[in-house]
């Protein structure tokens, strides 16, 4: 008799064993899924209706027990991501370039990468706090500005991150084309390597927008809230997750389905981003 | 044409504009915002040690291990909101680890390849939604469906046993430590698979396949190659989802019921770290109160950086080990 063979009790039971636990591993998935699908259907049931009526996007977010939108916070958010973004790209993009191109092996780029990854998945109240201290705190008052301040540190390590995987993916043999006609580093640097890595470095561009987008425990000691119109970057400005935030925790029913439909908006803009980032990144690779 | 190719006595060809301090700047550029990242983490802890200096010098160490937070008396200490983090965690990584493991196994080993990309995707999507959602979610609607009928039914089969009893002890009020931690388990899984998956990815074929020759099922290949294969770059993983989990905040603010109570049950409302802050900072009163609270904060941020770094130095080695084999 084979040991293999399906009469061998030993080999069986280990079969019955491998059976059992794969169809665990299917289990977990179903698992993971489960709750994906819960809370996306929760937020389509529970948003969907606050998401497609129109107030939601030019009236002001409204004092408690009356109707209203969540205009200023839409605004304010869109305000704060852009300015983060702005601000924190060109950091996040030329250290990321000094340790793909210069620092190479060398122990302060190493130790940067390090650091850099540690800040990556570091807490974003931290953040806050640290914004906090150093801006809000002097300055006496919170403000847009500050709001911006913090997403802009939660944009740099998502981005030198990316930029300096994706400037290591160049082959050196275009560095070395480049330097071959005569081409200066820098020159080499701005129009050929950042030109092959481009995709890369907007997908992560866009993966730290998506990031920012929903954050909400860094805004709440730095940009607060308001409960009007404001564009003005050194006033407290309202934002959606800390309306959000403000209003699901509130005791009035209108509060709580404008949260429910600001948290539809804030869902579906951040999963959008992800899904074209990944695709775009997908189509280039 | 020959002048092209002379040399002029600095050595560069003749013919060629020489833009050495073009090239100057853009590397000091790039070196000066590298060293704005390599220094951020330090200024991060000098910040706050200098915002808490009114605590440190107040209670010391004691600090970490007083359970008393009274603002109106103007006495504080740390441990409630460290227990509440640490145990929510716990609980996050003991439902997401062994789910990360059975999701990263599934999509390398058995999921048809046409099904891998979409699964795998849809697994990812979950660290995209905002935590704040996760909050919201939790509160609105698992809250009151985990209250009404799984809680009593745990509450009543658990709180007899022996010792752990004791921690599923109380009445079911949805809110609490356990339900932080299943909400955190849900928040971690994504990037505890991720990680997984890119080290089973790491396995050579062959040692697979030479396991699978010799006659093994597909669950021992897994738990007698694969997993001792990829050892270090699996607990890296953990780490990074236990970085994540500590430090999570708006999910947990609101669901752990944020009570400054030291309660051994898992039921019991509790407060963390993060949680702490998000509820309390912006109505603190006085210097103390500020100075505590910005304490809590550096308390975080030190632990989740070990956390992370002892994460990432795993995957340093992990990635080492594979770069000396091919």
């Amino acid at each position: 008799m084979s040991v293999a063979s399906p009469t061998n009790p030993l080999y069986r039971s280990r079969r019955r064993f491998n059976l059992v636990l794969l169809a665990a591993s299917a289990a977990t998935l179903a698992f993971g899924l489960f709750w994906l699908a819960w809370i996306l259907g929760t937020l389509l049931l529970e948003g969907g209706g606050a998401l497609v009526r129109a107030t939601l996007y030019y009236q002001m977010t409204p004092p408690p027990g009356a109707d209203g939108g969540l205009a200023n916070a839409i605004v304010g958010s869109l305000i704060m991501v852009t300015v983060g973004t702005l601000a924190g790209t060109p950091v996040g993009i030329l250290a990321g370039t000094y340790l793909a191109e210069y620092g190479r092996g060398s122990w302060f780029a190493n130790a940067t990468r390090f650091l850099n990854d540690v800040l990556l998945s570091a807490p974003s109240i931290v953040i806050g706090l640290f914004v906090y201290s150093v801006y809000v705190a002097k300055v006496k008052h919170f403000s847009g500005l500050a709001g911006s301040f913090a997403l802009a540190l939660l944009v740099i390590p998502v981005v030198v991150r990316t930029t300096d995987d994706m400037l290591k993916l160049v082959p050196g043999s275009l560095r070395e084309a480049a330097a071959a006609l005569g081409c200066p580093t820098w020159k080499m640097v701005v129009s050929v390597t950042y030109r092959a890595a481009r995709t890369g470095i907007l997908t992560g561009i866009l993966l730290a927008v998506a990031r920012i987008s929903g954050e909400t425990a860094p805004l709440l000691f730095t940009a607060l809230n308001n409960q009007f119109w404001s564009t003005a970057l050194d006033r407290p400005m309202a934002n959606l997750p800390v309306v959000i935030f403000q209003f699901a925790m509130s005791p009035y029913e209108d509060w709580q389905r404008l949260a429910w439909g600001g948290a539809a908006l804030i869902t579906l803009a951040v999963l959008a981003l992800n899904i074209v980032a990944r695709s775009l990144f997908r189509k280039s690779a | 044409m020959t002048n092209a190719t002379t040399m002029n006595p600095s050595g560069r060809p003749r013919g060629i504009a020489p833009a050495p301090w073009k090239d100057t700047a853009f590397e000091w550029l790039t070196r000066a915002f590298a060293l704005v990242v390599f220094s951020l983490l330090a200024a991060i802890v000098i910040s706050l040690v200098l915002g808490s200096q009114l605590t440190l010098e107040k209670y010391g160490f004691a600090f970490i291990w007083s359970a008393d937070w009274d603002p109106v008396q103007g006495n504080f200490g740390a441990l409630v909101p460290i227990y509440g983090t640490v145990a929510t965690s716990l609980i996050a990584m003991l439902i997401g680890v062994p789910v990360s493991f059975g999701i990263a196994l599934f999509l390398t080993e058995l999921s048809p390849a046409w099904l891998k990309r979409p699964l795998g995707t849809a697994i990812e999507l979950l660290a995209g939604i905002p935590s704040i959602i996760y909050g919201m979610w939790g509160l609105f609607v698992f809250v009151p469906i985990f209250q009404s009928y799984l809680q009593p039914w745990i509450i009543d089969g658990l709180s007899g046993v022996p010792l752990a009893g004791a921690l599923f002890e109380g009445p079911p009020i949805g809110i609490g430590m356990f339900t932080a931690g299943l909400i955190l388990s849900i928040m971690v899984i994504p990037f505890i698979t991720a990680v997984m998956r890119d080290v089973f990815e790491l396995v050579p074929p062959m040692l697979k396949e030479s396991a699978y020759g010799l006659g093994a099922t597909t669950w021992e290949v897994v738990w007698q190659v694969v997993l001792p294969y990829t050892r270090v770059g699996v607990i890296g993983g953990i780490m990074l989802g236990l970085g994540r989990a500590l430090g999570e905040t708006m999910a947990v603010t609101f669901v752990i019921g944020n009570a400054h109570r030291l309660a051994v049950s898992l039921m019991a409302p509790g407060n963390s770290i993060a949680s702490a802050l998000a509820n309390e900072f912006t109505e603190a009163v006085g210097d103390l109160y500020f100075s505590a609270l910005i304490e809590l904060g550096l308390i975080l941020f030190l632990i989740t950086t070990v956390v992370l770094a002892l994460s990432k130095l795993l995957l340093m080695r992990m990635a080492r080990a594979e770069g000396t084999r091919t």
